[in-house]
């Protein structure tokens, strides 16, 4: 067989070598699955980044999915009130590891200019926050930019591997 | 709405001479007729004002408190009635003491008062005798203290640590019937649209009662009003309806113009019409979109979001912002609209028709479509009266009633369009009103754009608009004039007024309270969604829960102006 490829040939061809982790991460960063929590004023910009136009599917994070169970990316668009915290908190709390949050607009991050009796100054008050997204709402590509920069910090992450049995 | 009024009635007189004992004063202010009525009558006064056919206040617009801190008494109930045949509108209050906050409720006259009274008790401690469930509405549970008092600070929180469960006691009907089940939809469901919570008992596909929970998004609205001045509470306003931003800006802005009685130039009342009517049409597009997207026609989706992007494109080029635009200013704008307006403006109104055909011929006499629609979420003309419909749900059930047309206000008597009704009030007559003002408010643009030249875009005056920037930046004049209006505000006369303008979704007032001084004492939206969602439960009784999500959706409840 005069084509006949050696051994070394075909792994070159056919394998790469990386450490376990972060191929893990590769995967996770490239396949979010957002959780849309759409309260307010945000969550219609929110649709604008879904939408044709500014295509969240470029970031493969257009699978949304309504049921926390089967998401691991809360993006909070909107305020949120001291009625709805404890919601905001039961979903947080059903989404499966590993799973990140986005706090678009400045009411989710801060309260923005509600500083009000019923208003969550900022929804790290109750769950923690990978990335800040400011803006009153933050345009479309202000939220494509914090998914990229969400990215970014995924593909850094360490000792978030699950063994088998877990 | 060809009523003309054969004679001029003084209502005040007549209920003074009416009742005698129980009508305190009446007086006029900008217009506005208000009542001052002891509690003990009040019963009586809204019962005639309803009953008498020579007044016919038929529609409960408001009820709202005013708390008058180191006055005795120091409370006021403030009602806003309003005769949709006669078109008047009257003003009652009543002033309770501090000790003892208790008035009539007057659900047994109006069943929209319900809410409303609610709303009252939450936000002010004031009791409503005789209503049937005087529970927080707008803040939850846990809440302590009653936010919109003068004395309760605005920032001071009570974070609630528990999710709460069920809206009211578990349904009893259920305990009964073992085949019936409680269905919870929301706060966060896809289907709501919004923060908007529903809980309904189901027996097989059928909703046999249901209930609704709003607040979700309650983000004190109007404690935020009073603590800021006028120019600043615009940037608020436009987090109300944020479908249609500019709209309330703008209805905001004549509220105040309305107390310092001022009119402002015609180039600036056309732009303000130009841009509310294009909002109309960007808040329609989005309401029927969303609710074909419910009855699964998703197509018309990418058809409506197409033409909407344009609409915010113009609105951008005018301010920078896109959703919350925060455009109109007390007195005119905070900058001239761009060179391109004009031609921005008529190729959006080329462009815009297509899409509104093509969406027209793919529904309307879609068979699927016409037997998901037709005769489901009826709401009869009397009941929508009684809950207090304004805008499309109103003119679906039959009843023409359109601010524009009966209360003209930046010139709208001088264009000419016609108000859509439908006949049946169901689903398919709110999509087909919406589909029909899309076309009617772009005949009106249309009008405004032929009219339209050059002028000012603000009016020149030193105590209410700012000068331009780079006045500001040059003569020494301008720089304290600018630096007095932005560090004190304007500051209209002491009085009150209620102003009312024709939002996207029905008639959105804004009752406005002054002290004189560079904030408003008290500002009260009444929100059209409001009434509106109130009476939702009644037009889900016995219809499929698949068709309850569509009924919801043809009411475009948007929960930033439901919840303030
Ligand atoms: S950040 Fe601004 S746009 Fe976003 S929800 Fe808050 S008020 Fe609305």
């Amino acid at each position: 067989m005069p084509n006949q490829k050696t051994w070394a040939e075909k792994l070159q061809e056919n394998w790469f070598t990386t450490k376990l982790e972060t191929y893990v991460n590769w995967a996770r960063k490239s396949s979010l699955w957002p959780m849309p929590f759409g309260t307010a004023c945000c969550a219609i910009e929110f649709m604008s980044v879904l939408s044709s136009h500014y295509d969240l599917a470029r970031f493969g994070a257009e699978v949304l999915r309504f049921s926390p169970r089967q998401s691991d990316l809360l993006i909070v668009s909107g305020t949120v009130t001291d009625k709805m915290a404890p919601v905001l908190k039961k979903i947080y709390d059903q989404m499966p590891e590993p799973k990140w949050v986005i706090a678009m607009g400045a009411c989710a991050s801060s309260g923005g200019f509600y500083r009000a009796y019923h208003v969550v100054q900022g929804i790290d008050e109750i769950i923690p926050v990978d990335i800040y997204v400011g803006g009153c709402p933050p345009t479309p590509e202000g939220l494509i930019h914090g998914v990229m920069l969400l990215q970014k910090k995924i593909e850094k992450e360490k000792g978030k591997l699950l063994s088998v049995r877990d | 709405m060809t009523v003309e009024l054969k004679e001029r009635v003084d209502v005040g007189q007549i209920l003074q001479e009416r009742f005698p004992s129980c009508v305190v004063k009446s007086e006029e202010f900008r217009g506005d007729l208000a009542v001052t009525v002891r509690r003990d009558g009040l019963l009586e006064v809204v019962s005639f004002l309803k009953n008498e056919p020579q007044l016919d206040f038929d529609l409960l617009l408001d009820i709202c408190g005013v708390d008058r801190l180191g006055r005795s008494p120091r409370f006021d109930c403030v009602y806003h009635l309003r005769s949709l045949s006669k078109r008047r509108l009257i003003r009652l209050k009543v002033p309770l003491d501090e000790n003892d906050p208790e008035v009539s409720s007057i659900t047994s006259v109006w069943k929209g008062a319900n809410w409303f009274e609610r709303e009252t008790y939450d936000l002010f401690g004031l009791k409503f005798k005789g209503h049937p469930n005087l529970r927080r509405i707008l803040t939850h549970e846990d809440f302590k203290g009653h936010a919109l008092r003068k004395d309760y600070p605005a920032d001071r929180r009570h974070p609630l640590a528990r999710t709460t469960d069920a809206l009211t006691t578990w349904p009893e009907s259920v305990g009964e019937h073992p085949e019936r089940m409680v269905v919870n939809i929301g706060p966060s469901h896809p289907a709501t649209h919004g923060t908007l919570r529903i809980q309904a008992v189901i027996e097989g596909e059928t909703v046999v009662e249901s209930d609704s929970e709003i607040g979700y998004l309650h983000r004190c609205f109007e404690k935020m009003a009073e603590n800021h001045t006028y120019a600043q509470i615009v940037a608020y306003t436009d987090r109300l309806n944020y479908c249609s931003s500019f709209m309330n800006n703008a209805g905001f802005a004549l509220a105040v113009e309305k107390l310092l009685d001022i009119q402002v130039p015609e180039r600036i009342r056309l732009i303000r019409v130009i841009l509310s009517e294009l909002t109309r049409i960007m808040d329609h597009l989005v309401a029927i979109a969303a609710n074909l997207v419910d009855l699964g026609a998703i197509t018309n989706f990418w058809y409506f979001f197409r033409p909407r992007e344009e609409i915010y494109d113009l609105l951008e080029a005018c301010c920078g912002a896109r959703l919350t635009v925060n455009y109109a200013r007390i007195g005119g704008f905070p900058l001239d609209v761009p060179e391109s307006f004009v031609e921005m403006v008529n190729e959006i109104l080329r462009r815009l028709p297509r899409f509104i055909d093509d969406v027209d011929r793919l529904n309307t006499k879609n068979r699927i479509f016409q037997g998901r629609t037709r005769n489901i979420g009826v709401m009869k003309k009397e009941d929508a009266i009684e809950w207090g419909f304004t805008g499309p749900c109103l003119r679906a059930s039959g009843v023409e009633y359109d601010v524009r047309k009966a209360h003209p206000y930046l010139d709208y008597e001088s264009f000419d369009f016609v108000v859509p009704v439908g006949t049946n009030g169901d689903i398919y007559d709110r999509i087909a009103v919406r589909m029909e003002e899309m076309r009617q408010s772009m005949r009106i643009v249309k009008q405004a754009m032929k009219r339209f030249g050059s002028g000012p875009y603000k009016i020149d005056e030193k105590t209410i608009s700012l000068p331009e920037k780079d006045k500001a930046y040059s003569d020494i004049e301008s720089l304290i004039n600018h630096f007095k209006l932005v560090m004190e505000g304007i500051t209209p006369p002491s009085g009150e007024v209620y102003s009312y303008t024709e939002a996207a979704n029905g008639e959105l007032g804004f009752y406005l309270i002054s002290d004189g001084g560079p904030k408003p004492y008290r500002l009260k939206v009444r929100p059209p969604c409001f009434p509106i969602f109130q009476g939702m439960n009644e037009m889900l009784k016995g219809t499929l829960v698949a068709d309850s999500i569509a009924i919801l959706a043809s009411l475009n409840i948007i929960a930033g102006e439901l919840d303030r």
